[in-house]
Formats: C-alpha cells, sequence, structure tokens
C-alpha cells in the first residue's frame, strides 16, 4: 500500500520506517495504561537507532572504496560502542565498561578474526562489517542479560554472601552459584534462536540473500553458519565476562561492594 | 557523654564475676583477645561509626545496644572487616587485622547474622561449609558433636528447607562454630524469632559460649537479654559510644 505513495526508495524506506516505529509506540501505550512507563527509553531509543544505522549506511558507501583494514577499525569502534550500551545495565557495578568491552572484543573479536581466517566469512567490507556488527551486536546483548542477571542475583542475595565471606569463603567462590547462574540466562536467547531456527522465524540474513538471488539452501545453510557464529560469540562473551565481573564486586579485602541501598 | 577515650579502660574493667570467669577459662592469658582502636566508618559524609575504642580478653561477654539506626551492626561489621573502617583498626590476639588474610581473620571472628542464611542441602553440609573452604573434611563425630552442643542431636540429615526459625538459627551457630573461632560475634540473633524459639537460641548462646570459654560480641536491642547474657555492656549512639562498662551500670544508668 505504501508504494501507491511513495514512488523513491528513500522515501519508501522513510514511511516504512514511520509504520513500524508507530507499532513500536502502540506497545508503549498499552505498557503504559499497565502502568509501565517506557516513553522515554522507547523513543530514545528508537531516534538513536534510525540515526545511527542510517549513519553507518552512510560510512559504508564511504568504506566501499576504502581499503579493507578499515573494516577492523569499524568493528574496533561498535566493539566499544557495545561496552558502554552494555555496561549500562549493570549500575553500580564497578569497572562495568571495561569488564564489557573486553568481554565483547574477546568474544566476539576472536570469532569474527577466526571465521575471516578460514573464509567463513568474507573479507570484503561488504560483508565482513555487517556481519561482524551482527556477532558484536548479538554478544553485547547477551554480556547485558549477564552482567544485569549478576547485578540482580548480586543484591537479592547479599546476604547469603556475605555469610559465605564470614565462614571463610573466598570472595570468588562466594558468587560462583550467580556467576553461573547468570551465564546460562544470558544464553537463553542465543539457545532459542537456534532451536527455533526455521520453524518459528525466518532471519533477516536468509530472506536478504533470497530476495538478492541466492539459492534457497545456501540462504539455509549460511543462515545457520551465522547463528551457530552468534552462539560462539556470545557463549564465549558471556563467559568472559562473568568471569571479570564476579571479582569486581569486591573490594582488595573481599569486602563485597555491591550492596542493596548503597 | 562519656569521653570515648575513657572506653577501653572502662570496659576492661572486669568485675568480680567476669573475673572469676577469665581466670577459670583461660588462667595464663591476660592480654586482650580483640582490640578496637578508635574505630570509624563514614560513607558519603555519613558517619556509621564514630572512634570506638574497646577491648575484650578472652572469654568476656560484651553486648552492644543502642536505637535502631545507631550503628551497632556497623560496627560488629568492622570488626571481621565485612565493611573497612575509614578510621582506626582492630588487633586480634595483639595483630593489626589488615596484617591478616580476611579469610583467617573471618574464621578466627566468627559471625552469626540476624537471619541465618543456611546453604540449600543438609544441615551438615551447612556446617561442613567453612573447614571445606580450608579444603578440610568436617569429620562425622565432629558435626554430630557441633549439633549436640546446640541441642540438634540427630539432625544432620535432614533438609534445612524442613528447619523451624529457632532451628535453623541454631544450626548458624553450629556452623560458626565447625571453623573453631576464637571471638563470636552475634547480629541480633533473635531479634526475628519468636519467643519460645529466641529462648532456645539464647540457651544455646549461653551453653556454647561457657562451654567453650569464647569471647562474645553481641549486638541486640533488648536489654534484658543482654543482661542476662553479657557482662559488659556498650551503648551506641548516633555512631558514637556513649557508655560503656558493667552491663548492669550501663543498661540501667
Amino acid at each position: 500500500m505504501l508504494k501507491l505513495f511513495f514512488h523513491t526508495q528513500l522515501a519508501l524506506g522513510f514511511a516504512q520506517a514511520a509504520v513500524a516505529a508507530l507499532a513500536a509506540l502502540t506497545v508503549v501505550v498499552l505498557a503504559r495504561r499497565r502502568g509501565i512507563r517506557l516513553e522515554s527509553e522507547t523513543m530514545i531509543a528508537m531516534a538513536r537507532g534510525l540515526v545511527q544505522i542510517v549513519a553507518v549506511a552512510s560510512i559504508l558507501v564511504v568504506l566501499l572504496r576504502a581499503p579493507r583494514w578499515t573494516s577492523g577499525l569499524l568493528l574496533a569502534a561498535m566493539v566499544l560502542a557495545a561496552g558502554a550500551t552494555s555496561a549500562r545495565r549493570a549500575k553500580g557495578m564497578p569497572d562495568a565498561f571495561r569488564v564489557s568491552a573486553w568481554a565483547i572484543a574477546f568474544g566476539a573479536g576472536s570469532v569474527i578474526a577466526l571465521m575471516t581466517f578460514l573464509g567463513v566469512i568474507d573479507t570484503a567490507i561488504t560483508s565482513l562489517v555487517p556481519v561482524g556488527s551482527m556477532l558484536i551486536a548479538n554478544a553485547m546483548n547477551t554480556n547485558s542479560l549477564a552482567l544485569n542477571r549478576f547485578r540482580s542475583d548480586v543484591l537479592a542475595h547479599a546476604g547469603e554472601i556475605e555469610t559465605a565471606l564470614a565462614l571463610g569463603a573466598e570472595a570468588r567462590n562466594s558468587v560462583s552459584p550467580y556467576v553461573q547462574a547468570s551465564f546460562e540466562a544470558s544464553l537463553i536467547p542465543a539457545i532459542d534462536s537456534l532451536r527455533s531456527l526455521g520453524i518459528v522465524w525466518i532471519p533477516g540474513l536468509m530472506a536478504g540473500m533470497l530476495l538478492s538471488g541466492a539459492r534457497p539452501v545456501y540462504a539455509a545453510i549460511y543462515q545457520f553458519v551465522v547463528l551457530a557464529m552468534i552462539f560462539a560469540a556470545s557463549g564465549l562473551t558471556s563467559l568472559v565476562g562473568t568471569m571479570l565481573v564476579r571479582g569486581k564486586v569486591f573490594s582488595g579485602a573481599e569486602q563485597l561492594l555491591l550492596q542493596p541501598g548503597r | 557523654m562519656t569521653n570515648p577515650l575513657t572506653m577501653t579502660r572502662t570496659l576492661t574493667m572486669t568485675s568480680t564475676r567476669q573475673h572469676d570467669k577469665a581466670m577459670s577459662i583461660a588462667p595464663d592469658s591476660d592480654s586482650a583477645i580483640l582490640r578496637a582502636e578508635h574505630l570509624g566508618r563514614s560513607v558519603k559524609e555519613k558517619i556509621l561509626v564514630q572512634d570506638a575504642s574497646f577491648e575484650l580478653k578472652r572469654g568476656e561477654f560484651l553486648a552492644i545496644s543502642g536505637p535502631s539506626g545507631s550503628g551497632k551492626t556497623s560496627l560488629l561489621r568492622l570488626l571481621n572487616r565485612l565493611d573497612e573502617p575509614t578510621t582506626g583498626t582492630v588487633f586480634v590476639e595483639g595483630v593489626d587485622y589488615r596484617n591478616l588474610q580476611p579469610r583467617d581473620l573471618r574464621r578466627k571472628l566468627g559471625m552469626v547474622s540476624q537471619r541465618p542464611y543456611l546453604f540449600p542441602g543438609t544441615v551438615a553440609d551447612n556446617l561442613r561449609f567453612g573447614p571445606a573452604q580450608r579444603g578440610e573434611t568436617l569429620p562425622q563425630e565432629a558435626v554430630d558433636s557441633l549439633l549436640s552442643q546446640v541441642g540438634l542431636r540427630g539432625y544432620s540429615e535432614r533438609n534445612v528447607a524442613n528447619l523451624s526459625g529457632g532451628e535453623a538459627q541454631r544450626v548458624s551457630v553450629a556452623r560458626t562454630l565447625a571453623n573453631s573461632p576464637l571471638v563470636l560475634l552475634l547480629d541480633e540473633p533473635t531479634s526475628a524469632l519468636d519467643d519460645a524459639a529466641k529462648l532456645e537460641v539464647e540457651a544455646t548462646i549461653q551453653k556454647v559460649v561457657r562451654d567453650q570459654g569464647l569471647t562474645c560480641v553481641m549486638v541486640t536491642h533488648d536489654l534484658a537479654q543482654a543482661a542476662r547474657l553479657a557482662e559488659q555492656a556498650l551503648v551506641l549512639e548516633a555512631g558514637r559510644i556513649v557508655r560503656a562498662g558493667l552491663v548492669s551500670e550501663v543498661l540501667h544508668a
């Protein structure tokens, strides 16, 4: 229907974005009727998302003619931005940015490097940057979930943790159950994505490949490849993130720094 | 208001009752087992504890009392370094506790909190937790002996989820004793219990402290309980020690 009113690709894109945003705003209105206020966070997130993705597309237009090593710079910048975004989910946690940035850099970075070396990801900017960004974005989400869950668990179980400390437990051991729970919880989306692939959803990358004329079976296999890489990157990120963060909630004298009401 | 600098002198002044007890328990030891020196903690300019000084010899039982928010629990947490003092320090058997490994310090200064916070599993699992942190396995005889001391003989294999509040708190006391502490720190151990359970736990504390000659520091807002269990007391107000000495004198002042 929109195609009847918008004849250029750019105008159609903005119209589609506006309609999709309206659908998202409907959720905000429904949430508000149940007393949950999401207005400002959702509006800011959508506006930021749109501006950022258009900006990246513009940069990609320039980078298409740039040397291949520039994609490394772009991915590194994405890791830093992902670290900053993820750290905001760990309010009050010491060194949250550094933990997040290192975890995402290690988790997503090592998978991108290995897969590029093996030829699973093409070194062309048009392939490396979009696929790399997918891995980084998913690693970021996993890291946010892990840090957020860990923070909530530590705050909710401060009494148990301090009891273990008071009985002579090593600080890192006193939070082990919460590290494990955070790791497991953070991987639920990645596991569910793999489990429901093709049955519940046909991911965007596969749809795009089909639209651009790729053979359906190859598009499907490559989609699995991407999801498996996402799982690997997310799992490594969560593993490293939770390992790093568990030492950060204690002082040098093994005192729990993250406490309710502090 | 009493000058805090005199608190050490006042508190270490031993009553006849206390003297007899101390002599019978540790005739060879005259030195302080626990000494707090100008201990204080402030968080974001809020003073929680200020210039607290006192010392305890082996076998002495000190009650810390005062109104809600006066800094009782904050002071107790400073003693086993669950929180870091912003001024002063604590000496354990003459050693500045900043020179001790926090884990060793906390084993020596065993703490029982207001809520028991038992770990999932059996009563025996809980009692074995502390020694296991040092790579030791508490033998079944030791588990039985500890449970017998707290009046829970035969509870070894019970799941902690099925214990009453009073039983759970007594398991918590036994779990702390499993680390063979020098000093027992009790943070309002009966405040979350009904009257019957409160008396059970109180009797347990009295028994283990007497039997083992433990030095004990107990935070309580219950003055009658302080009088029943302790020989000495100090009263906090707004983080400062305002009275200290024999329990009978301090609590009735």
